[in-house]
């Protein structure tokens, strides 16, 4: 194996010595130019420790969250919800840990999976590849979400009919993708597209056929009630 | 999770002078990588910069006949935006052949151009990888290097293929990646932005320390061409080329006038074979000439001992393609 003997790699090493960047100095060099110390602030773990070592006091009103947490308020199905978070916490493992909301299922969480889909303002998305910070003031739908007035979304009725799914465990994704995917007029109503739009989703026990009857039935209801 | 520090910017300077307050920060777009990798401790950041709400999320024709796409606008944005689809069809084509509806919802047009590679040993966070631990060598020389591995642009350090197809398209048309960073904005050439590993594996792209793109914007498209992107992979969706091609051909009484010819898959970068489009230029348009164009497109390829099929591989996609899009 070829290893390397006079350049030495310099990216990624951090020199030890070197003087931490001055947060407060950057704060109020940006406040100077007219933008709100409130935001473009770094917060977060380190900051906090920053903000300690420095004696800083924000003297804002009002509870604040605690050291290396931030709050972050977005809908979730309806409901307005204001959180604390860690600025690392996933938004799939929010919903799921802080607000209960469980439907929402963890596969592979690294995106290969899509059991984890949810829906953003509408459009579809992998929550494991989500910062939860990342959706302030967003609308999120979750699979409990779905039913209205305690009657079914007619995709979650087309998968009971036609039994789509075995082990349950990619349900809650595949219906969130499928009903974005029959909502969606840029992707064509074969079943070729269908499946190339809903590659996203994996179903181990191997449920694709079933899922595509239910979507396609769906589609072919909705056109008649339209 | 390893943990960071979070800052949400309000514009590109904002974004610009939270990374170079913070040792270690890295840009959040989409997220569709950086998660990835943070979670399997393959990056490490201090601090992460939120720019995925910066008004960066318009595509305008310039007045010069160009199209300036903002850094945030989604995949999905850019697959189906009007004016992509009739005049450069070959970059919608790359677009949804990538990743998923879900992924491409997220991933961005500045986080496609920075994406990582998908070899396994830099994935894994412990084997031996130059571009993750410089000089620590590279497992995929000897190892498996069958799918996401290239035969052209590779060093003894580093022989991940770059995965983007967005990119391939792009060096087909031609683009200006515009960038801003602490001494304010300037432009790289598409072509000049992503590096060969070389000895300095580690170094994948022409940005400067803080440097922000703002935008990719693309050349006006070619007069009387057509245009198609073929991805070639083991599963029919959801998977990285194992050799593809972005074709762009104009045709002008049987023969190529003008021809661009890209390659994904097969490369450590967005590979533009211009010395295959000067063998194409001027000859007829036919299946015995997208054949020597294609093999004069994979001199020089290096195969490796799993992945001499690409080189094959590669030269049909580049046929195939010419032919669908003269046809």
């Amino acid at each position: 194996m070829a290893k390397f003997e006079d350049d030495k790699p310099t990216i990624n090493r951090m020199d030890p010595v070197a003087p931490k960047p001055a947060r407060r100095r950057f704060l109020q060099s940006i406040s100077a130019s007219g933008i709100a110390a409130t935001t473009g602030a770094w917060a977060g773990a380190a900051a906090a420790q920053a903000d300690a070592r420095e004696g800083s006091q924000q003297g804002k009103a009002g509870p604040q969250p605690a050291a290396g947490v931030m709050t972050v308020e977005f809908v979730v199905n309806g409901a307005r919800r204001k959180l604390d978070v860690a600025p690392n916490a996933i938004l799939l493992d929010v919903l799921r840990d802080q607000l209960g909301l469980t439907g929402t299922k963890k596969g592979c969480d690294h995106g290969q999976c899509g059991a984890c889909t949810l829906h953003v303002n509408g459009t579809p998305i992998n929550s494991c590849l989500s910062l939860a910070l990342m959706h302030d003031g967003d609308e999120i739908t979750t699979v409990e979400g779905l039913a209205t007035g305690g009657k079914l979304h007619p995709l979650q009725e087309a998968f009971w009919d036609h039994d789509a799914y075995q082990c349950g465990y990619c349900t809650a994704g595949q219906l969130m993708s499928g009903v974005a995917v029959l909502k969606d007029k840029r992707i064509a109503a074969d079943d070729h597209a269908v499946r190339e739009a809903m590659s996203g989703n994996i179903c181990r026990c191997g449920a694709y056929e079933n899922i595509l009857a239910a979507m396609q039935s769906t589609r072919a209801r909705t056109k008649r009630s339209a | 999770m390893r943990a960071f520090d979070y800052v949400r910017a309000q514009d590109a300077a904002q974004a610009v002078a939270s990374h170079a307050q913070r040792e270690g920060a890295v840009y959040l777009a989409g997220g569709t990588t950086l998660l990835d990798l943070v979670k399997l401790d393959v990056m490490q950041p201090t601090g992460v910069v939120d720019i995925h709400r910066l008004p960066l999320d318009r595509i305008e024709t310039l007045p010069d006949g160009r199209v300036r796409i903002g850094a945030m606008v989604t995949n999905t944005t850019l697959a189906f935006d009007e004016t992509i689809q009739s005049r450069y069809r070959v970059l919608s084509e790359a677009l949804l052949s990538g990743a998923t509806t879900q992924l491409r919802n997220k991933a961005t047009t500045a986080g496609n151009v920075m994406q990582r590679v998908r070899c396994g040993y830099f994935r894994d966070g412990v084997s031996p990888c130059n571009k993750r631990a410089p000089g620590s060598g590279c497992a995929a020389i000897d190892g498996h290097n069958r799918n996401v591995h290239a035969v052209l642009g590779t060093s003894r350090q580093c022989i991940a293929a770059h995965p983007s197809d967005m990119c391939v398209a792009m060096a087909a048309i031609g683009a200006t990646i515009q960038v801003q960073g602490p001494n304010g904005q300037r432009e790289i050439a598409f072509l000049d932005f992503h590096l060969l590993p070389g000895d300095t594996p580690w170094k994948e792209h022409a940005l400067e320390k803080d440097e922000l793109i703002t935008h990719v914007t693309l050349d006006p498209p070619m007069r009387n061409s057509r245009s198609a992107y073929l991805k070639l992979r083991d599963r029919a969706s959801y998977q990285f080329a194992l050799a593809s091609a972005a074709v762009i051909v104009a045709v002008d009484k049987g023969a190529v006038s003008d021809a661009r010819i890209a390659m994904g898959g097969v490369a450590t970068k967005p590979w533009r074979a211009k010395e295959a489009e000067a063998a194409l230029i001027g000859q007829p348009a036919n299946e015995a000439a997208f054949q020597r164009a294609a093999q004069v497109a994979f001199q020089g390829a290096v195969p490796y001992s799993q992945n001499a099929y690409k080189i094959p591989l590669g030269m049909q996609a580049i046929v195939r393609d010419l032919m669908t899009v003269t046809a």
